[in-house]
C-alpha cells in the first residue's frame, strides 16, 4: 500500500477512536445544555465517577470490564437524577454565571472526594484479553481496544439516532429543544423530559469515563482536565444537536490526530485553531440554532 | 547539704532539659498534595513520614517539627508564597520537598536572601543548583539518567539510530537534550524528534508512536512525566506492536514508575531504562526500605525513585542535625555539613558533590522482565558508577 | 424678590435630573473607604503575611478588570488570563531581553501592550456572544500559550524566565523579603486603577454598558454604538488585566507560561461571581474571601482543601444569589435607614 495511504488510514482510524470517546462523553453535555439551557461544568465529574466505579467493580469486585461499564453507566445515571431533582432544578431560571459557579463547586468537591476514596495515584483497569493486543491487517496493526471503541461508538450512535428520530420521546425532546414553551403548551411534560435526558446524558458521560481509562488513565483531576475538550466539542457541534456533536467529535478528533501525526511541534494548536475557525464562520456550531 | 545537691541537680536538669527543648529543628515540607500531580507529592511524603517515624530516636535529644504545605500548581507563585511564609512566619530552619522545577526556580532569590537551605527532593532541571549557594539537591538532574543512556544504548543495546519523543515541557526537552548529547557523542544518529503534547493532559500517544514506527529507528527514547502518561505510552507502544517491528523502547526511569509497572502488562517487557532506583535493586538498604514500606503502606504499594530520593533526603537532613548538634540556625553551616555527605541508601551509594551541591549517584541500566512469581520486575544489566550531572560538567546552556 | 426663572421644558428637567443622578453617583459614600482602610490595616496587623497580601491585591485587580466586562458590559469570557499573561511577559521580557527593569514604566508598557491585543482581539471576537464567545476567547488564550511554548527559547517555556531583578521603586525603595514595599506598591497601583475604573463605571459610558448588558437590542434600537462601546471597555479591561499580570511578575520576580492557564481565567471568574458581579466591590470581596479561604484550608488539609472551596461555591449559589456582596447589602438593609433631611 502506498505510504501516504497508510498514513491516511492510520490517521482516520486513530482519529475515529478518539472521536468516539469525545462523542460518547460530550453528547450528554450537548443535549443538556441545549435542552435545559443549563451549564453543567460538573459533567466531567460524572464521567470521572463512572471511571472510578469501573475501577472498583473490576479490581475490587472482580466483575468483567464490559458489565462494569454498563453497571457504572446505569448507576451514575440514576444518581444524577438526585442531583437534578435536588439541586440543579432550583437553578434552571438562574443566570449562566450562577450555574457555572454551582457546577464548578461540585466539580471541586468531586476531585477532593475522589482523592479521599481512591488516592491521587492514577488508576488503570484490567482488560479482558480480547481487548488487549491488536488486529493485524498486514500493512498496519490496529489496537483492538480502539477498534472496540469505534464499535461501541457506532452502536451508540445508531441507538441514539433511532431514539431521537424515530421514537416518541425523541420527538418530544427535539420539540422541547426547539421551543420549550410550545412543547409545554401541547402537553409535553418537559420537567420529566429534563430528568430523563439528564440521566441518560450523565450515564453516557460515565460510560465515556470508563472507556477513557485505557486511553488516558484516571486520576482525581479527570473531572476538570478534559472539561475544556468536552466544551469545545459541544460548542463546535451546536447545543442540543446529536448530529452536531457527532460531526464536531469527528472533525476535532481526526484533525487533532492528523495534527499530532504530521505537525507534532504545533501541539494542541490544531484543535483550538479549528474551534476558532468554525465558530467564526458558524457561531452556533455546525448544527446549533441561532 | 542535701538541699544544695538537690537544687544543683534540679538546676542541671533544667539546663539540660531547657537546652533540649530549644533544640527542636523546624522543617518546612513543600510538596504538591493536591491537584493533578498529587500522586508525586504523596510518594515523597510517604517516604518522609516513614523515615521520620523509624528514625526519630536517632537524633535524640533533638526533635524535629515538620510543617507541611501544598506546593500548588507548577507556576511557582504558590510555592513561593507558602515557602516564604514558612521562612518568615513559621521560622523554619530549612525547607525541603519541591517536586516542580518552577517552584525551586522561583524561590532561589528568597532562599539566598534569607539564607535558608533548600534541600530538593525532586525538581530536576539541571541548572537549579546554580541559582543559589543554599540549594542542595538529593534527587537528580534530568541529565543524570539521560546522558549515560546515550553511550549505553549505542554500545550495549545496539541502537545505531534513535528516535526521541518527549512531553513538551522543560523536563522532557532537557532529558532528550541530554540523551542526544550522550548518544551523538558515542556515534549514534537521531533520526526523529517528536514533542508529544503538554504534561497536563495525557494525550493519545498513537499518532506519535505511529510516526516513530514509520521512521524505523533502532530505538525509541521516550520521556514522559511519571504517572498516567507512563501507562499511556506503554499501552500505545504495545498496541502498535513497536517491539515486534524492531523498535526498542528506552528511556529514563520515569518511563516505568514502580507503582505503575504492574499495570503495564506484557508491553513493558524488554524495555530498558537508565535509572538510579528500581524496586528490585539488590542492596541491603533497599531490602530494608522495601520491607518497611510494605509494612507501613501495604503489599500493593510500592516505593519508586521519588520515594527513594525522599528517603535519602530525610536521611541527609537527620545526619546534618546530628552533625551540627541540633543547631541549624546558620544556613551556610548546614549546606557545608551536607557537602560531601554520602550514604549507602536504597539507591546504592550516593554523595552530594561539594562543587555543585548536586547529587552523585549510580545509574543502572535496567530491563523489565517477568519474574518467576508472575509479577513484572527490573533486572540490572549494567551500572555506570557515580554519575555526576553532565550538564554542569560540560557547561551546556544554562548550566554554566 | 428673586427674578423668576424661565420655565424649563420637560426635556430640560429630565436632563437635569439625569445629570444630577450621575453626579450623585460619583460622590464618595463612606463605606467605600472600608476596603482601603482594611487593606492598610492589614499592613500593620499582619506584617508577616505581606507576600500573600500582595498576591491577593493582584487578584483583586484582575477581578476588577473582569468585572468591567463581565459585570458591567455582560461579556462572558474564558480567556481573560491571556491579557494577564501578556502583561506578565511584557515585564519579564523587558528585563530578560532588554535589561529594562524600572517598575513603573514597565507597568505602562504592559498596559499598552495588553490594550493593543485587547483591542485587536475584541474588535473581531466581540461580534459574538454566549457560548461562542466563551470558546473563542478560551481558544485564543490557549493558542497564545501554545505559541509561547513553541518559542520557548524566548518565553522560557514552563520553566519560565527566572531571576528577574526589579529595580528599586522610584530608584530608592528596594524589594524586601517580607514583601512590605511590594504590598504598598501594589496597593498604590490598585488604588489608582480602581478610581479610574470607578469613574468610567459611573459615567454615561458606564450607563451605556449596563444598557448593553441588560438589553442589547434596545441599545441598538436607540442608535447606541454597541460594538464600539464593547471594544472600548474590552480594551480597557485588557489593559488593567495586563497591569495585574505585570505586578504579578514584579511580585514574584519570575514568570512562566502558566500565567496563560485556563485555570487562571476560570479562577478569577469564580472569584468575581462569588463576590458579586457588576458592583466593583464584589471583586474585592470575592477575591479576598476565595484566596484567604484557599490559604487557610490548604494549611488545614493540604490534600483535601478543594472540598471546602467547592462547598463554599455551592452554598454561595444556593444562599447568596447576588454574591457575597449581596449578602452584605442585605445585611445593610437591616440597619435603620437615616432619614433624608
Amino acid at each position: 500500500m502506498p505510504h501516504f495511504a497508510i498514513i491516511a488510514v492510520s490517521i482516520l482510524f486513530d482519529g475515529l477512536a478518539y472521536a468516539m470517546f469525545l462523542f460518547i462523553t460530550s453528547v450528554g453535555l450537548s443535549v443538556t445544555m441545549g435542552l435545559m439551557n443549563f451549564v453543567n461544568l460538573a459533567h466531567g465529574a460524572f464521567a470521572m465517577a463512572g471511571g472510578y466505579l469501573v475501577v472498583t467493580f473490576t479490581r475490587t469486585l472482580g466483575i468483567g470490564f464490559i458489565p462494569s461499564l454498563l453497571i457504572a453507566a446505569v448507576l451514575v445515571g440514576a444518581v444524577s437524577v438526585l442531583f437534578e431533582r435536588g439541586l440543579y432544578r432550583r437553578l434552571y431560571k438562574s443566570t449562566d454565571l450562577e450555574q457555572v459557579l454551582l457546577t464548578i463547586g461540585l466539580a471541586f468537591m468531586s476531585i477532593a472526594t475522589a482523592t479521599y476514596f481512591y488516592g491521587p495515584i492514577p488508576k488503570s483497569v484490567p482488560l479482558p484479553s480480547w481487548l488487549q493486543g491488536d488486529v493485524n491487517l498486514g500493512f498496519r496493526a490496529f489496537p483492538s481496544y480502539r477498534a472496540f471503541l469505534i464499535a461501541v461508538g457506532a452502536v451508540l450512535i445508531a441507538v441514539l439516532w433511532y431514539a431521537f428520530e424515530r421514537t416518541n420521546i425523541g420527538a418530544k425532546i427535539r420539540a422541547a429543544v426547539d421551543n420549550r414553551r410550545m412543547a409545554e403548551s401541547v402537553g409535553i411534560n418537559v420537567d420529566l423530559l429534563f430528568t430523563l435526558t439528564f440521566a441518560v446524558g450523565s450515564g453516557l458521560a460515565a460510560l465515556g469515563g470508563g472507556l477513557a481509562i485505557q486511553l488516558f488513565g484516571l486520576s482525581p483531576s479527570f473531572a476538570v482536565l478534559y472539561l475544556v475538550l468536552f466544551l469545545i466539542v459541544v460548542a463546535v457541534g451546536g447545543l442540543g444537536s446529536l448530529k452536531g456533536t457527532l460531526v464536531a467529535a469527528l472533525v476535532l478528533g481526526i484533525f487533532d490526530t492528523a495534527g499530532k501525526y504530521l505537525f507534532a511541534d504545533a501541539g494542541g494548536f490544531f484543535i483550538y485553531a479549528i474551534t476558532v475557525a468554525v465558530l467564526l464562520v458558524k457561531p452556533a456550531g455546525f448544527y446549533g440554532r441561532e | 547539704m542535701k538541699l544544695m545537691r538537690l537544687l544543683g541537680l534540679a538546676a542541671l536538669a533544667l539546663a539540660v532539659g531547657g537546652t533540649a527543648q530549644a533544640q527542636t529543628v523546624k522543617i518546612g515540607v513543600v510538596l504538591p498534595f493536591s491537584g493533578a500531580n498529587a500522586d508525586l507529592g504523596h510518594q515523597i511524603d510517604k517516604a518522609f513520614d516513614l523515615y521520620v517515624k523509624l528514625h526519630s530516636n536517632d537524633i535524640a535529644p533533638y526533635k524535629i517539627d515538620i510543617i507541611k504545605r501544598d506546593e500548588g500548581p507548577p507556576t511557582g507563585a504558590v510555592a513561593k508564597t507558602v515557602t516564604t511564609e514558612l521562612i518568615t512566619n513559621d521560622k523554619v530552619q530549612l525547607v525541603t520537598g519541591f517536586v516542580f522545577s518552577p517552584s525551586a526556580i522561583a524561590l532561589a532569590p528568597v532562599i539566598t536572601q534569607s539564607k535558608t537551605p533548600m534541600i530538593i527532593a525532586n525538581a530536576g532541571t539541571a541548572w537549579i543548583t546554580n541559582l543559589s549557594p543554599y540549594i542542595v539537591r538529593l534527587s537528580f538532574s534530568m541529565w543524570h539518567p539521560a546522558f549515560p543512556m546515550g553511550p549505553y544504548a549505542y554500545n550495549k543495546i545496539g541502537c545505531k539510530t534513535a528516535a526521541v519523543a518527549y512531553t513538551d515541557f522543560p523536563p522532557g526537552k532537557d532529558s532528550v537534550e541530554a540523551f542526544e548529547a550522550g548518544f551523538k557523542k558515542a556515534g549514534g544518529k537521531v533520526v526523529l524528534s517528536i514533542p508529544m503534547g503538554s504534561p497536563v493532559q495525557v494525550p493519545d500517544f498513537t499518532p506519535f508512536l505511529q510516526r516513530v514506527k514509520d521512521a524505523h529507528p533502532d530505538c525509541l527514547y521516550a520521556f514522559i512525566p511519571s504517572g498516567a502518561h507512563a501507562t499511556g505510552i506503554m499501552k500505545a507502544y504495545g498496541e502498535l506492536g513497536l517491539r515486534k517491528a524492531g523498535v526498542k523502547l528506552i528511556g529514563p526511569m520515569d518511563l516505568i514508575p514502580d507503582n505503575k509497572l504492574q499495570d503495564m502488562g506484557d508491553a513493558a517487557i524488554g524495555t530498558i531504562v537508565m535509572g538510579h532506583y528500581a524496586v528490585d535493586l539488590d542492596n541491603a538498604a533497599n531490602k530494608a526500605f522495601k520491607a518497611e514500606w510494605h509494612k507501613a503502606y501495604g503489599p500493593d504499594s510500592y516505593p519508586d525513585f521519588m520515594s527513594a530520593a525522599g528517603w535519602d533526603t530525610m536521611h541527609a537532613i537527620f545526619d546534618t542535625i546530628k552533625k551540627l548538634h541540633g543547631d541549624l540556625s546558620d544556613g551556610a553551616k548546614v549546606v557545608k555539613a551536607m557537602e560531601g555527605w554520602s550514604t549507602n541508601g536504597p539507591r546504592g551509594h550516593v554523595m552530594i558533590d561539594p562543587a555543585t551541591r548536586d547529587i552523585v549517584e549510580d545509574e543502572h541500566a535496567m530491563e523489565v522482565y517477568r519474574k518467576p512469581d508472575g509479577k513484572l520486575g527490573e533486572r540490572i544489566l549494567g551500572t555506570t558508577k557515580q554519575v555526576k550531572d553532565e550538564c554542569k560538567v560540560m557547561q551546556v546552556g544554562r548550566c554554566k | 424678590m428673586a427674578a423668576s426663572e424661565p420655565q424649563k421644558s420637560a426635556g430640560q428637567v429630565a436632563r437635569d435630573r439625569a445629570a444630577l443622578f450621575l453626579i450623585e453617583r460619583h460622590r464618595f459614600r463612606w463605606p467605600e473607604a472600608l476596603p482601603w482602610l482594611i487593606a492598610i490595616a492589614c499592613f500593620f496587623v499582619f506584617p508577616d503575611r505581606m507576600t500573600f497580601g500582595g498576591q491577593v491585591l493582584i487578584m483583586v485587580m484582575f477581578a476588577i478588570s473582569l468585572d468591567l466586562i463581565l459585570g458591567y458590559a455582560g461579556i462572558v469570557t474564558l480567556g481573560h488570563a491571556a491579557f494577564f499573561g501578556i502583561g506578565a511577559y511584557t515585564v519579564g521580557l523587558l528585563i530578560a531581553r532588554f535589561g529594562w527593569s524600572e517598575p513603573i514604566s514597565s507597568l505602562f508598557a504592559a498596559a499598552v501592550l495588553s490594550a493593543l491585543v485587547g483591542f485587536a482581539s475584541g474588535w473581531f471576537l466581540l461580534r459574538y456572544r454566549g457560548l461562542t464567545l466563551l470558546m473563542l476567547t478560551l481558544a485564543t488564550a490557549i493558542m497564545l500559550q501554545e505559541t509561547g511554548n513553541l518559542r520557548s527559547d524566548i518565553s522560557g517555556g514552563y520553566d519560565g524566565l527566572p531571576g528577574l531583578t526589579i529595580s528599586p521603586l522610584f530608584g530608592y525603595f528596594d524589594y524586601d523579603l517580607y514583601g512590605h514595599v511590594n504590598y504598598l506598591y501594589v496597593l498604590g497601583v490598585l488604588a489608582v486603577v480602581f478610581f479610574f475604573v470607578r469613574r468610567i463605571v459611573y459615567s454615561p459610558f458606564g450607563q451605556a454598558l449596563t444598557g448593553i448588558r441588560e438589553n442589547v437590542r434596545r441599545m441598538h434600537a436607540i442608535g447606541s454604538p454597541v460594538h464600539r462601546r464593547l471594544v472600548t471597555v474590552y480594551t480597557i479591561a485588557a489593559s488593567i488585566a495586563g497591569v495585574a499580570g505585570a505586578l504579578f511578575t514584579q511580585t514574584n520576580a519570575y514568570v512562566t507560561l502558566t500565567v496563560f492557564d485556563f485555570d487562571n481565567s476560570a479562577k478569577v471568574m469564580v472569584m468575581l461571581i462569588l463576590g458579586g458581579t457588576g458592583r466593583l466591590y464584589g471583586a474585592f470581596l470575592g477575591a479576598v474571601v476565595y484566596m484567604v479561604l484557599e490559604d487557610k484550608l490548604s494549611k488545614l488539609s493540604p490534600t483535601f482543601w478543594q472540598f471546602g472551596i467547592g462547598l463554599l461555591l455551592v452554598l454561595a449559589v444556593l444562599f447568596a444569589r447576588r454574591g457575597l456582596l449581596g449578602l452584605v447589602e442585605n445585611a445593610g438593609l437591616c440597619l435603620p435607614k437615616r432619614k433624608k433631611p
